[in-house]
């Protein structure tokens, strides 16, 4: 991915982002950058603005001003489905699953494997549950007992497991996780950890929420510290530390800037 | 871990959590207490005539599961019933078209109706299915008693009455007719990509439209589907009775209802199952004969058939909690 041909260092790339609700200013002015297969973390306290940030760039939020880059090159990003077609997937924070379907057509949501008979779409079952059991496989998750188990029969790792999967089996260049350790354990949160380190692996350059540092620390690259709908922070993880990074979340060391 | 999930395919406990076991449950028990209480009721002519009556509402209520694993709900299809009933027979009795041509026209009709109510409620104002089948329920009702001066048809041609009233190797035409349309719901929901859409959408929106389903087209069909139904239970209706009734078919979208909800669907949306309303259907059309053959008065079964609702949907209920 990282050839000759791209004209910037990063992937994906966003200038001046800026988005109001009503007299809210979520976001003013953002600029970011995702350099190729790197995780790049984005903290913040609540309210930061970060979940704003990455809706924007799935399609889900539309900014009122800014541009995006992806290779360099500017595109338009008006709705999800434009997004994906950018190899852009989003994991998100209530887990885009849908409880009542099994895991294997929760996979294939919207995309599903079809045959045309008179006139209507049917279902490749077989083929669904075979390609989504090899894909899982492939990042790790490893024998998968029923591949047809619905997913609300699942504990909130495996359904955690099975959204990133999800957003992997789409997007195979830009994931975006919102909060993916959220609201797991401690065993859970390592299992989905271990996968976002396979996905580096396998060439996915990955944007992560989160507010647990010690998740971020173990995993990413480099960390983006959001404030007020502001960057007040851009390190490599090898640069800093918790303190640092604690330290610009609540504006410890910005107190100045904040009387403006 | 996913290490864990249990690899036979089939297990009890997924039978268990099924959502059809307590009506199942309820009909047998249903039918074994009434062969004890009534010499008349296990007999193959009363079994033929029950499904003959069930057919109706149990074709009704296919539509308004579509309706509610989306989310919603259809008060509209009563009024479909009706208005479909009524535009069938005009057209045959006062403007002596064609009976082929005058059934397409009355499927139209509730064809429209359908795709009226779910425009309304996947427009960007996104109005209440609940008020949006109102709105429709008294708009369609009305245009039925306008065209007709709410004076029922009647003297329709012979030939019409096979539809709701004739055989097929003895088996009733209008309970083919339910079986045909729930074997293709079957299917639809099971095996297609449409069916995938309304499961999707009915148990969460958000993570549908993210996975770039086009939720206002899904809605638009599945309250389509629900048009289309109602309007063939109106042309059975119409065909078995002989007469074009602009009050036909009040109280027909609290069945159909009913017979969703006995048979698992989930008021919210997202679960529903095609052979649970099928049976949830059969309970109450047993239950009303059965009662009928015992003597029991309208106003006992009333009674009864709440009784019956609230006490399947407590034990279905009970049995996931």
């Amino acid at each position: 991915m990282n050839d000759s041909k791209s004209k910037s260092e990063y992937i994906l790339e966003v200038r001046g982002i800026k988005k109001s609700f009503g007299g809210l200013r979520a976001l003013k002015s953002v600029d970011l950058g995702l350099k190729y297969n790197e995780v790049l973390a984005i903290v913040g306290d609540n309210g930061a603005g970060k979940s704003t940030l990455v809706k924007a760039f799935s399609g889900a939020v539309i900014p009122d001003e800014g541009k995006i880059y992806i290779d360099g090159e500017e595109v338009k990003i008006k709705n999800p489905q434009d997004a994906i077609k950018l190899g852009i997937q989003m994991s998100y924070q209530d887990l885009a699953l849908v409880d009542c379907l099994n895991i294997s057509t929760n996979l294939f949501m919207g995309r599903e494997i079809c045959y045309k008979f008179l006139g209507m779409n049917f279902l490749r079952l077989k083929k669904m549950s075979l390609e989504a059991k090899g894909h899982l496989e492939s990042l790790g998750i490893r024998t998968i007992g029923n591949i047809n188990e619905k997913v609300r029969n699942l504990s909130g790792g495996q359904r955690q497991v099975i959204a990133i999967s999800r957003s992997v089996f789409w997007g195979n260049k830009i994931i975006i996780l919102d909060e993916p350790t959220g609201a797991l354990g401690v065993r859970e949160s390592k299992k989905v950890l271990d996968l976002i380190k396979t996905l580096k692996s396998k060439n996915i350059s990955v944007i992560i929420i989160s507010h647990n540092l010690n998740h971020v620390f173990s995993i990413a690259d480099r960390i983006v510290v959001l404030r007020h709908g502001e960057k007040v922070g851009e390190k490599e993880i090898k640069d800093t530390d918790g303190d640092e990074v604690v330290k610009m979340i609540t504006g410890a060391e910005f107190a100045g800037k904040e009387l403006k | 871990m996913l290490e864990k999930i249990n690899e036979r395919k089939f297990n009890f406990s997924s039978l268990r959590r099924s959502n059809i076991l307590t009506p199942s449950i309820a009909l047998i028990f249903l039918v074994v207490l009434l062969s004890f209480l009534s010499p008349h009721f296990l007999t193959v002519s009363n079994m033929l005539n029950v499904l003959r009556q069930v057919s109706i509402i149990a074709i009704v209520s296919v539509g308004m599961t579509y309706a509610i694993l989306t989310g919603g709900i259809d008060l509209s299809v009563g009024s479909v019933v009706a208005l479909s009933g009524v535009i069938t027979t005009m057209l045959l009795k006062n403007y002596s078209v064609n009976m082929y041509l005058s059934i397409l026209a009355g499927l139209t009709v509730g064809i429209l109706c359908g795709v009226a109510v779910g425009s309304m409620i996947s427009s960007k104002i996104k109005m209440p299915p609940f008020i949006a089948g109102l709105a429709m329920m008294a708009v369609v009702r009305g245009i039925a008693l306008i065209i007709t001066n709410g004076r029922p048809i009647y003297n329709l041609p012979e030939q019409f009455g096979f539809i709701g009233g004739g055989f097929l190797y003895r088996i009733p035409f209008p309970v083919i007719i339910m079986i045909v349309i729930y074997i293709i719901a079957f299917i639809n929901l099971r095996f297609t990509k449409m069916g995938v859409s309304f499961y999707a959408i009915g148990g969460n929106e958000e993570a549908a439209r993210v996975a770039g389903i086009n939720i206002r087209r899904s809605t638009v069909f599945a309250y389509t589907i629900s048009g289309l139904t109602a309007a063939v239970a109106g042309i059975v209706l119409a065909s078995r009775v002989m007469v074009g009734q602009p009050i036909a078919g009040y109280f027909y979208e609290l069945d159909a209802i009913a017979a969703s909800v006995i048979g698992g669907a989930r008021m919210g949306g997202g679960e529903a199952n095609i052979w649970g309303t099928l049976i949830g259907a059969l309970i109450m059309g047993i239950l009303k004969n059965g009662l009928n053959l015992l003597n029991v008065s309208t106003y006992y079964q009333q009674v009864a058939i709440g009784i019956v609702i609230a006490g399947t949907i407590s034990f279905n209920l009970l049995r996931k909690s």
